[in-house]
């Protein structure tokens, strides 16, 4: 994809529930907010009028692997499209939590072709800087079980009939789309970040990243000069 | 007899040698009989007694609601909609289609990927990226393409609404500000990307200038073919 019309940086947050990417990219945005540069931030599932079919899909339990991914890419494409693209094209620094990735590691483990969902995708532009927030299985699961009581249908993976009990099959479901993320840190340059760490070590290690691949200095708001 | 195949691979879960029925598709603008068509064919084939199920775009009960909402809101991007449309078409193959091939039915399919592909193509999408979404689609048994020229398209049109619809005229792409040229100049590039289909696919193209009931005839005779005694 021809990157020179695309002034601004995408920098995304990969990981399993529970790894802790969410704290890691808001203390990135705070960093950078406050510093007085030029950040839009975007979140996986969220462009308003695309969540209301998601939202009933799954609360009926309407979605097969296949819709379940069309839907999330069409989720995608309307923030894309409308926000992040602009953005970038505007010269933004752009945060998202979750991005392609999130995709291609879930919709491959529920059966989808990975040729086929990667296709979908081929609109987007790669992020500058993926960061892959990486925890032990039973870090993650732990995390979550402890501030959350009870599993949702989808998010459990229910619907690839693993198993009967919601958290057993969350722990299978999850497991297996670490396995997909592990596959694509060399093939998309994942910079992995332990997040077995102390929060703020964590922190530091991003921040490190960022200043070492992007001259943040062109990112200043004027008005702050 | 052949097993019905996907236009491309397999979609996850599902056999094309389950697949017992038969899939015919009607392409056509709007105003070039399809909806006429359909009707007879359906009466026929039940005459005949063989189980119809129908088939539209923009039907499904995931986002039928939402896209229709999108478009009079025209608020969506070119490739958010072309995702949401390919949305709602999976939700009805497999929800629908597939199920009724499943148990023997024969599936009419007023328009299907053909034109779904064909409006995306001429708003500047990415053809092997479109082909690649809809491989996932079964391959019809037969595709009847009604060609009408756009002068009798928009007589149609007219006698039916007095007034061309915003989609179908492409004024969404600035072809013209003029809505009768910016229709007209449409339908021509719509027909166009057909006529590509038409030898990649190998589509029935009938002449849909004649009358009702002459159309008839001929969809009739070559869908005997492919019918199940």
């Amino acid at each position: 994809m021809d990157r020179s019309n695309i002034p601004g940086k995408l920098i995304a947050v990969e990981g399993l529930d529970g790894s802790g990417k969410s704290t890691q990219i808001y203390l990135l945005k705070r960093w950078l907010e406050l510093g007085g540069y030029k950040v839009f931030f975007t979140e996986w599932n969220s462009s308003v009028l695309v969540k209301k079919a998601t939202k009933k899909g799954k609360k009926r339990q309407l979605l097969t692997p296949t819709t379940f991914c069309l839907i999330h890419c069409t989720d995608f494409a309307d923030r894309y499209e409308r926000q992040i693209l602009p953005l970038l094209r505007g010269g933004y620094i752009v945060l998202a939590d979750r991005y392609m990735f999130t995709a291609f590691a879930r919709d491959v483990t529920r059966g989808c072709r990975p040729e086929w969902v990667k296709n979908l995708y081929n609109f987007a532009v790669k992020p500058d800087i993926t960061f892959f927030f990486n925890v032990p299985l039973d870090v993650a699961i732990g995390r979550i079980m402890s501030g959350r009581p009870s599993l949702k249908y989808f998010e459990a993976g229910m619907d690839l009939g693993l198993s009967n009990d919601p958290a057993e099959s969350f722990r299978l479901f999850q497991g297996k789309i670490r396995e997909e993320y592990l596959r694509m840190v060399d093939e998309y340059g994942f910079s992995v970040i332990d997040a077995a760490l102390p929060i703020e070590q964590q922190q530091d290690r991003v921040r490190e990243v960022v200043t070492e691949k992007i001259d943040l200095d062109a990112y200043l708001r004027r008005s702050k000069k | 007899m052949s097993p019905k195949g996907f236009i491309g691979e397999n979609l996850p879960g599902w056999r094309p040698e389950e697949l017992g029925g038969k899939l015919i598709v009607i392409e056509g603008a709007d105003g070039s009989g399809r909806s006429v068509q359909i009707e007879l064919l359906k009466n026929w084939l039940e005459e005949d007694g063989h189980g119809v199920v129908n088939v539209g775009l923009k039907q499904s009960s995931l986002v039928s609601e939402e896209l229709e909402q999108a478009k009079q809101g025209n608020i969506l991007g070119p490739i958010t909609l072309s995702l949401f449309y390919a949305t709602d078409f999976a939700d009805q193959l497999e929800n629908k289609i597939i199920p009724a091939l499943r148990a023997g039915f024969i599936v009419l399919a007023d328009r299907y990927v053909y034109t779904l592909m064909a409006r995306d193509i001429v708003r500047g999408a990415d053809p092997a990226w479109l082909e690649a979404i809809y491989e996932i689609a079964i391959r019809p048994d037969i595709v009847f393409y009604l060609k009408v020229s756009p002068q009798v398209l928009v007589d149609r049109n007219f006698q039916k609404n007095a007034t061309l619809d915003y989609w179908e005229s492409g004024m969404d792409i600035p072809l013209s500000r003029d809505m009768f040229q910016s229709f007209m100049r449409y339908q021509a590039m719509i027909q166009k990307q057909f006529k590509l289909f038409q030898r990649k696919y190998g589509f029935e193209v009938v002449n849909g200038n004649r009358t009702p009931k002459a159309i008839a005839r001929e969809i009739r005779a070559k869908c005997q073919k492919i019918l199940p005694e």
